[in-house]
C-alpha cells in the first residue's frame, strides 16, 4: 500500500536494472528508488529526480525531453516505450519496473546504444536518395504530388528511437535481421520520386532472411511504435515489390 | 563443381553480383502452400462434420470424392491421389516453414524470456504457430498416410472404426486442435504479411472462424465416437452393405 501525500503526491517505486558491463565488478540487478509522484510526473522527470537527489550513479539517456530525439527509450513494465513520454499517473500499482532496450549494446543501466546500429542499418539500406541522372541545379525540381509528400513525409517521422526493434522478437533471436526501422527507410525512399534506385536495386539491399524475407509479422513493431508509423503496411509494400523481382 | 556455385559460397552473391532471388521465391512459396492448406482445412473440417446431417449425408458426400458420379459405386483410389497431393504441398509448407523455427538454445530462450516480457499477443501466437506446426509434422503424416494407403475404408461407420475400435481418437483429438488453431494463426500471418485486409476485422473474423472450425470439429468427432461405439461389435461392416443391399 502506498503512502498518499497532503499534497497529492503519492510514493511510487522505481525499480531500476543496474548493470555496468564494462566493470568486471559489477553484478546485474535491480535496485528500487521509493519517490513522491507529482502531477504530470513523466518517467524522465521521476528518472531526474533519481539521479540529482537520491543516485547520482545511475545511469539514462535523454535529449529532448519531448518525443522527438528517441534517446530515451527504455523497457517500462515490459513495453519498450519512450520514458520522455511515459505519465508515471499511467501505474495505477505505483510500481514501475525500468529496464534498458534489448538488442543493442549495453552501456550502463538504462543507457545503450542505439547508433551504432542506427549507422549501421543506414550504410547498409543505402538510407539517402540514389539518383545518378544528370542534374540541373538551374531548373526547378520536378515537383511531387502533396498526396505523395504526405505519404514520405509520415514514414520520415520515424525518429529511430529503437523501439521497433525492442519490440521485435524477431530481432532479438536474429541479431541481424535489420528490422522495421531498416524497412521503413527503404519503403521512404522507394516511394520518393528523386530518388532512380529500381526494385531490382532495392532487393540488392533488402533481399534476403536479413531483410524483408525476415520479418514473420509478430506485430510488435507497430504496437510499440511511439509515432505510430504505419510499419506493416510498409513491409507488406515492401515485400511484395520485392517477390516480384526477376 | 560449377563455379558459379564457388563464387555464391565465396561472395554470397552470383557471378554478376547479384543477391540469389531464392530467398524471394521460398518466401512466397512458403505462403502460398500455407494458402492452400487453409483453403484445403477449410473445406475438409465442413466435409467431414457432414456426420452431423447424418449418416447417409456423409457416405453421399464420400461416394462424390470417390466420383461415383462417373465410376459405378465409386473408386477410392482418387481420395487416395487426393491425399497425396495434400501430402506433397503439406511436406513442402513444413519443409518451408522450419528455416523459420528456432534453431539453438539462444534463439529459443531469446524468444520465450521476450515474450514473457514484452506480453504482446501477436508475439506470444507465434510460440502457438510452431508448437502447432511441429504437432503436426507427425499427426498430420500419420493422417495423410492413412488415408493415402486405406482410403477406401472411409464412410459412417469405416471412419468411425478407425476412431473409437482402432482408437485413433487420441491423435485426432491433437490433430484437430493443432491444424485449426495453427491454419487460424497461419491465415491471421498471411493476411498481415501481404497486406490483403485490414488487420482488426480479420483478427475478430478469425477468431470466429477458429471458434466454428474447433465446435463443429469436436462435434462431429464425437458423433464418429458415438456411431463407433454403438458400431463396436461389428467393427469391419460397411455402412454401404447394412443399407443398400
Amino acid at each position: 500500500m502506498h503512502r498518499i501525500y497532503e499534497d497529492g503526491g503519492r510514493e511510487i517505486v522505481l525499480t531500476i536494472f543496474r548493470h555496468d558491463p564494462n566493470n568486471e565488478d559489477s553484478i546485474p540487478h535491480f535496485q528500487d528508488y521509493p519517490i513522491i509522484e507529482r502531477p504530470g510526473m513523466t518517467l524522465y522527470i521521476a528518472l531526474t529526480q533519481i539521479y540529482t537527489s537520491m543516485d547520482h550513479d545511475v545511469s539514462f539517456d535523454f535529449v529532448c525531453r519531448a518525443g522527438i530525439c528517441g534517446s530515451c527509450a527504455m523497457v517500462v513494465n515490459g513495453k519498450p516505450r519512450l520514458a520522455c513520454r511515459t505519465l508515471t499517473s499511467e501505474f495505477s500499482e505505483g510500481k514501475i519496473t525500468l529496464l534498458p532496450l534489448p538488442t543493442f549494446q549495453h552501456i550502463k543501466d538504462l543507457s545503450v546504444d542505439t547508433g551504432t546500429f542506427m549507422n549501421a542499418m543506414t550504410k547498409q539500406v543505402e538510407g539517402w536518395i540514389v539518383n545518378n541522372s544528370p542534374q540541373d541545379i538551374s531548373t526547378i525540381e520536378k515537383p511531387v504530388e502533396p498526396e505523395l509528400s504526405d505519404e514520405i513525409f509520415e514514414l520520415d517521422r520515424c525518429i529511430e528511437c529503437g523501439i521497433c526493434l525492442a519490440s521485435c522478437a524477431t530481432k532479438v533471436m536474429r541479431p541481424n535481421f535489420v528490422g522495421a526501422v531498416g524497412l521503413n527507410r527503404v519503403a521512404r525512399f522507394s516511394l520518393d520520386p528523386h530518388d532512380s534506385r529500381s526494385d531490382e536495386e532495392f532487393y540488392e539491399l533488402i533481399g534476403d532472411d536479413e531483410g524483408i524475407f525476415g520479418c514473420m509479422s509478430l506485430m510488435g513493431c507497430q504496437d510499440h511504435c511511439p509515432k505510430h508509423l504505419p510499419l506493416q503496411k510498409q513491409i507488406a509494400y515492401m515485400r511484395n515489390k520485392m517477390v516480384k523481382v526477376r | 563443381m560449377q563455379k558459379n556455385h564457388l563464387i555464391e559460397l565465396l561472395t554470397q552473391k552470383d557471378n554478376r553480383k547479384k543477391k540469389s532471388k531464392i530467398p524471394a521465391r521460398l518466401d512466397f512459396l512458403q505462403s502460398a502452400t500455407g494458402a492452400v492448406l487453409v483453403l484445403f482445412i477449410i473445406f475438409h473440417l465442413l466435409f467431414e462434420s457432414s456426420i452431423l446431417l447424418g449418416k447417409d449425408a456423409m457416405y453421399a458426400l464420400t461416394k462424390a470424392f470417390e466420383l461415383d458420379f462417373i465410376f459405378e459405386g465409386g473408386e477410392p483410389l482418387f481420395i487416395a491421389f487426393l491425399a497425396f497431393g495434400v501430402f506433397v504441398v503439406f511436406i513442402l509448407h513444413a519443409l518451408l516453414a522450419m528455416r523459420k523455427f528456432p534453431s539453438s538454445y539462444r534463439e529459443y530462450s531469446a524468444y520465450r524470456l521476450h515474450a514473457k516480457m514484452i506480453q504482446h499477443s501477436d508475439t506470444s501466437l507465434w510460440f502457438i504457430q510452431i508448437t502447432t506446426g511441429f504437432m503436426m509434422f507427425f499427426l498430420g503424416s500419420i493422417h495423410l498416410y492413412t488415408m493415402m494407403t486405406q482410403p477406401d475404408k472411409i464412410g459412417p461407420f469405416a471412419s468411425a472404426d478407425r476412431i473409437y475400435s482402432d482408437t485413433m481418437w487420441p491423435m485426432y483429438l491433437l490433430l484437430l486442435v493443432s491444424v485449426v488453431l495453427h491454419a487460424s494463426v497461419g491465415l491471421y500471418r498471411l493476411i498481415i504479411k501481404w497486406g490483403w485486409f485490414e488487420r482488426e476485422k480479420s483478427k475478430w473474423m478469425i477468431k470466429a472462424a477458429t471458434i466454428f472450425y474447433l465446435g463443429i470439429g469436436l462435434v462431429s468427432l464425437g458423433a464418429y465416437m458415438k456411431i463407433g461405439y454403438e458400431h463396436r461389435g461389428e467393427y469391419g461392416k460397411r455402412y454401404t452393405v447394412e443399407i443398400k443391399k
